[in-house]
């Protein structure tokens, strides 16, 4: 087994009692460049203690866990966050530092950058590791997603990272055992403790999350109103997966801002997505064009969906889903 | 009170096309605008000032050209602004760029800094923090919804599926989400104000006092190693189709993939 030192850190971000997917995904890429630069994965706590994923965190490729521990770190605050990682950076001189680029990954990667006066690079969609130099190779996508540019960071230590949720790969293996777990008990001076949390509120539960659905059924400016969305569901219902939207769809008001793919929404990659009445931007396009297979419905002969489409319809998404849905039904009877 | 906008300058890349033949980025006759979410903190900003008084000052690091902005921004309100404009932040990455922004906050008056979340053209969201880190404030990332209270803020700060009432006393720092505030339109008297009578201040590296080695190309620990068009896959089948015929092709495919 690979050491602690100069290894690979990952950010565990946990919500409500839970390991997020996205350091899940983490791990797995994180494995693979540990892997061919030769040293260790290692899954980085920040919390009060009660929380100890470490087997779930083992079983996806964390080698070694550091817990920062400090009761003030409980629930998510930037400045302790950042105070308790920089502990554990300085401690363990990691080569790479990897985070979730979510709402809290974005807001403690930035910081703790800063910190430690060393390269961040957001949104990362592609690592790997430089042949010859052994520098991690970053590439994301830049002028809203137009062009990729590839990112070094020669000479500062960590090299440090987000990524979008639902870009890497998890890798699970079985273990019967647990990995090692270094304690590190972090002081938390009241200077950091600046910004108070009043009240947490969940938002209403809407429908299932976009990343995780198998088939999505998508809508667009095309669609016309928001009613006609309906009909969408019901497809996605009997496809088993869920409905998304373009950003002129959400901007219209037709549909709920967690529905929205591309490059202002979410990245996804399902089995299946369905366009519908979706011409394709370029920012779109950024959020799907890695899904498994894209079935494009436009009126619109030259609209770019049409170019990253396995099966292109030109036809009117009116006079299609009703059809479609009729015959989905006689098929799932 | 006394707020600190920084915004910036971009090249609207909802109008940014590929050439079809070489892949590469055409920006000639791209417009350049206000970052929509430096416009909402823009219009925050300006709000607080009407509601609890404030001095607004906007910041902005970019080339001359960026001047028309900064006149935009006085003519939505703004009461001050300063463009820091040289040859010494060519090359900067988000972290030199917080390095030199910081260094002229230092030199102005500032009870909150609002910054937008992120910008339109490098989507990074880093500055903002960033910024608050090297000024040593607390800073809350993703504000949606902004109240003023004695000393101080209540933010609502936004996350994926949830959203934390949070409390910050002076000085501090908030990045802006775009639905924080919708901007105002310059008025007509503002405009002409602020094209034929107010001042842009630049500033340069000279008057700033940052250390150097902390700007530029020379404070940037990341490089672009390079950049390339995304790679096109190749394209599938294109038919046209309505109604029936259309939904027996889509049924057939999704037998073919085992989703039916």
């Amino acid at each position: 087994m690979t050491g602690i030192e100069k290894g690979v850190f990952v950010y565990t971000e946990v919500t409500d009692g839970a390991v997020n997917e996205v350091t899940l995904e983490l791990l797995g890429k994180a494995r693979e460049l540990a892997g061919t630069l030769g040293v260790g994965v290692t899954a980085v706590l920040a919390g009060d203690g009660s929380f100890q994923p470490w087997r779930q965190l083992y079983a996806h490729g964390a080698e070694h866990i550091i817990l920062v521990r400090n009761p003030a770190l409980a629930r998510y605050l930037t400045l302790p966050c950042v105070r308790a990682l920089r502990e554990a950076v300085v401690r363990f001189n990691p080569e790479i530092f990897l985070f979730g680029a979510t709402p809290v990954g974005r807001d403690l990667a930035p910081r703790l950058s800063a910190r430690l006066r060393t390269g961040l690079t957001a949104d990362c969609t592609g690592l790997d590791i430089e042949e010859g130099t052994g520098h991690l190779l970053m590439t994301r996508p830049a002028f809203g997603g137009n062009l990729m540019a590839t990112i070094l960071c020669a000479e500062h230590r960590p090299q440090m990272a987000t990524v979008r949720p639902g870009v890497m790969r998890k890798c699970v293996t079985e273990v019967s055992d647990e990995p090692e777990v270094v304690v590190i008990d972090a002081e938390i001076p009241e200077a950091d403790m600046r910004v108070e949390i009043l009240d947490t509120v969940i938002n209403p539960p809407v429908r299932r999350n976009i990343r995780e659905a198998s088939v999505l059924v998508s809508g667009g400016r095309g669609m016309g109103e928001a009613g006609n969305f309906a009909q969408l569901e019901r497809i996605a219902d009997l496809l088993g997966g869920t409905t998304a939207s373009s950003r002129a769809a959400v901007d219209a008001g037709w549909q709920p801002k967690d529905r929205q793919v591309g490059q202002t929404g979410q990245t996804v990659r399902p089995d299946v997505y369905i366009a519908c009445g979706i011409s394709g931007a370029i920012q779109h396009l950024a959020g799907m064009e890695e899904s498994g297979y894209i079935i494009a419905v436009n009126k619109d002969e030259s609209a770019p969906i049409f170019g990253i489409a396995d099966l292109g319809i030109v036809g009117d998404a009116a006079s299609v889903l009703p059809a479609l849905e009729t015959l989905l039904r006689a098929e799932t009877a | 009170m006394k707020i600190v906008v920084c915004i910036k300058q971009v090249p609207d890349t909802t109008e940014i096309r590929l050439d079809p033949v070489n892949g590469t980025l055409i920006r000639d006759g791209v417009p350049s605008v206000m970052n929509p979410d430096d416009k909402a903190g823009l219009e925050q900003a300006l709000r607080l000032k009407e509601s609890a008084g404030a001095k607004v000052t906007v910041l902005s690091m970019g080339p001359p050209q960026a001047e028309v902005m900064m006149r935009e921004a006085l003519a939505m309100g703004a009461d001050r602004a300063v463009l820091l404009s040289s040859r010494a932040f060519a090359g900067s990455d988000t972290l030199a760029t917080s390095s030199a922004l910081a260094a002229a906050i230092r030199k102005l008056e500032y009870d909150l800094i609002i910054t937008g979340r992120q910008a339109i053209d490098g989507d990074t969201a880093q500055v903002g923090p960033q910024i608050a880190e090297h000024l040593d404030i607390p800073n809350i990332s993703y504000a949606e919804q902004v109240t003023p209270e004695k000393g101080g803020l209540r933010v609502k700060r936004s996350f994926e599926d949830r959203y934390q009432i949070q409390r910050v006393r002076f000085p501090c720092l908030i990045t802006a989400l775009s639905d924080l505030a919708r901007p105002r339109y310059m008025t007509p008297g503002g405009i002409f104000d602020a094209f034929r009578v107010r001042v842009v201040e630049r500033w340069t590296d000279a008057d700033i006092e940052a250390d150097p080695t902390q700007l530029g190309l020379d404070g940037s620990p990341t490089r672009v190693k390079k950049s390339f068009p995304k790679s096109v896959k190749p394209a599938g089948v294109v038919t046209h189709a309505e109604g029936r015929a259309a939904a027996e092709l889509i049924v057939g495919k999704l037998k073919e993939r085992f989703i039916l």
